[in-house]
């Protein structure tokens, strides 16, 4: 704790957040019981057709809690007690994040399938600590361009250039999450995701108002979706297969393409919490979503479609054409990580995007 | 210690207090864990004045209130402007056995959830929707026009969903006034219009705050609506609250901005209690 943290103010305050944050969870919590396993998620985890077969296999009731991005989440922890949640969903650059603040548990490597998963998305950079690993990546997919391919030419989609060129001026939707879209007009301005500095920022921020200018759009998951079903827009910065592939059936004509510079590689991760009262059930439920019908099932739960991590989820043909799983290989080839600013730069991120939505 | 029983003095006190701790508890107590956490540094947890000063320093986290207020403004004003004539030949023209049927048709709309009636308004505004589809049929427009994700987009669902609940408090006013008044005044000679605009009006001012300032304070704190049917194409204070909050987790940048907000809100209620006197209605 730094000498700062222990002024008046700070412990006052920290007492009222915890007397808060007891309370808040009480509800939340529902009263779990000890023997439950209790996640903290991401909505796809919420399918029924996900959890019922662990549930019933094991005997167990998984309570969850859903959040959005990883400040949120890390902030129900800290204002929960310690042992409160067993696993986590997490963006796996964002695994760090956790271990540095103390919450995550080693995993057993050798319990858990690393050698089938796809080799570019097991992310050492960031789900190992310290020699120790501590997150495992179970779903993945690409930041790239969603479009109708009645709509424009699937041969523009090809080139990030296109979402800056008259020809599609208002017929594009920008998907509302700063780190992807960023690492996006990075590979448009020939950039990498991972050098990116402060010194980059201006070039970035002309890129994405040159974006915005082309834009009818900036919005979350189910609003830049609605766009592209209703026809409000015929392409999504941002977007990929789990805009596409969740409408597939409804809409053949929407597609995904890895334009010849890149895309952004998003890849969740799974945790175990190091004051999990239910450590061994946590390991099976990590198991269980790390195995080749788990992964069926998150890949193709009802909230969003994405690639499992394991080479040997029991997809049907149907689905893998749908994921165009045969065309990870070279996907993955093309793709590049999120970016993973440290606190300064990432705040520096936030303040141009949020210029960049205020931009007429 | 006496009990409320002997003491005359101490049953007041009796009775309010469970209101007085549920304020405490679920309004004072996080109010001020708020107003500390405003005053925190995200990293570090040292004393600064960083995140307001932020609010006043950066021109978009400023243009985000500008947006908050116009769109609030707007809004109240038109609710105002439809919701009284509404309210009034709810309560003058309705026959009394139907107005609870009319009213309970007034109040309909708050049984479907928030958020699918914005995105049910985003269906009727994008460019295949019922709007563009009806003026290009009939060759009013030859191109379909931009009216989802917009500002307008934004206030129509705003005005959709709070011109009822301004309607509901004019209509309760309007049906408290005695009809001595208006007789009153007409005794004395005047006109419809001139009782409505010297007698009702006025005398149903206080309604019309109330429903304003409710109007208002939902308005000025909903992100929903301007996500969904404004395309985020300009921010408001509550969007730019939860952007603090979504990745990066800086609960005291996201506390000063409520902190501003709240202090807008208070403004206003005090702009309406001692100018039109909301306190004496």
């Amino acid at each position: 704790m730094t000498a700062n943290a222990r002024t008046p103010l700070f412990t006052l305050k920290s007492h009222l957040v915890a007397a808060c944050a007891t309370a808040a969870l009480l509800i939340a919590a529902g009263g779990a019981e000890a023997a439950d396993l209790n996640a903290l998620i991401w909505c796809d985890h919420s399918d029924p057709a996900l959890l019922e077969p662990f549930e019933k296999a094991n005997n167990v009731k998984v309570n969850v809690k859903e959040f959005e991005g990883t400040g949120a989440g890390l902030a129900i922890v800290e204002q929960s007690q310690p042992g409160d949640w067993d696993v986590m969903v997490i963006d796996s650059i964002d695994v760090p994040r956790g271990v540095e603040k103390g919450l995550f548990e080693p995993l057993p490597e050798d319990k858990l399938p690393f050698a089938d998963l796809f080799p570019e998305v097991k992310m050492d950079k960031s789900t190992i600590v310290d020699g120790k690993r501590y997150g495992i990546t179970e779903k993945f997919g690409y930041n790239t361009i969603g479009f109708n391919k009645t709509k424009v030419d699937p041969a523009d989609m090809q080139s990030l250039a296109s979402l800056t060129s008259d020809k599609y001026k208002g017929k594009v939707a920008i998907y509302d999450y700063y780190l992807p879209v960023i690492g996006m007009a990075a590979l448009a301005i020939g950039k990498k995701t991972a050098d990116l500095t402060e010194a980059d920022l201006p070039a970035l921020k002309a890129e994405l108002l040159k974006m915005k200018a082309n834009a009818k759009l900036v919005g979350e998951v189910t609003a830049s979706q609605t766009a592209l079903a209703t026809g409000e827009v015929d392409i999504l910065v941002g977007g990929g297969e789990w805009v596409t592939a969740g409408l597939a059936k409804e809409n053949p004509a929407l597609d995904f393409s890895i334009p010849k510079e890149g895309a952004v590689l998003w890849s969740q991760s799974l945790a175990m919490f190091k004051d999990s009262k239910n450590k061994d059930m946590a390991l099976k439920f990590i198991q269980y979503i790390l195995s080749p019908e788990g992964q069926a099932r998150l890949a193709t739960s009802s909230c969003y479609w994405g690639m499992p991590s394991n080479t040997k989820a029991a997809l049907t043909d149907e689905q893998k054409k749908i994921l165009r799983f045969d065309e990870q290989p070279g996907f993955l080839a093309r793709a590049q990580a999120y970016p993973a600013p440290n606190a300064d730069l990432d705040k520096k991120m936030q303040d141009m995007w949020t210029e960049m939505l205020q931009a007429q | 210690m006496a009990s409320a029983g002997n003491n005359p003095r101490a049953l007041p006190w009796a009775l309010v207090t469970p209101a007085l701790a549920w304020t405490c508890a679920f309004f004072v107590l996080p109010f001020i864990a708020m107003g500390l956490s405003s005053l925190t540094a995200h990293e570090g947890g040292g004393f600064t004045l960083a995140n307001y000063s932020q609010f006043f320093t950066d021109p978009s986290y400023w243009r985000a209130m500008v947006n908050s207020v116009e769109v609030t403004a707007i809004v109240t004003v038109i609710s105002i402007l439809l919701a009284y004539p509404f309210a009034w030949i709810l309560a003058e023209m309705v026959p009394e056995r139907w107005q609870r049927l009319a009213l309970m048709l007034a109040v309909l709309p708050f049984w479907t959830s928030y958020v699918v009636r914005s995105y049910s308004w985003l269906l009727v505004l994008a460019q295949n929707g019922v709007i563009n589809r009806a003026l290009t049929g009939i060759g009013l427009i030859g191109e379909p026009l931009q009216l989802a994700n917009t500002r307008l987009a934004t206030v129509t669902g705003f005005v959709h969903f709070f011109v009822m609940l301004l309607t509901l408090t004019i209509f309760a006013n309007l049906k408290q006034l005695s009809p001595s008044y208006r007789k009153a005044a007409a005794d004395l000679g005047a006109g419809p219009v001139r009782t409505f605009l010297h007698v009702v009006l006025p005398l149903t001012l206080p309604g019309i705050m109330v429903g304003a300032f409710l109007t208002f304070v939902l308005c000025i704190g909903d992100y929903i609506t301007p996500q969904i049917l404004g395309g985020n194409n300009e921010l408001v204070m509550p969007q730019l609250v939860m952007m603090q909050i979504g990745r990066r987790g800086d609960f005291p940048l996201a506390s000063a901005l409520s902190i501003i907000l709240m202090a807008v809100v208070t403004i206003a209620y005090l702009a309406c209690a001692r100018w039109l006197k909301i306190e004496r209605a």
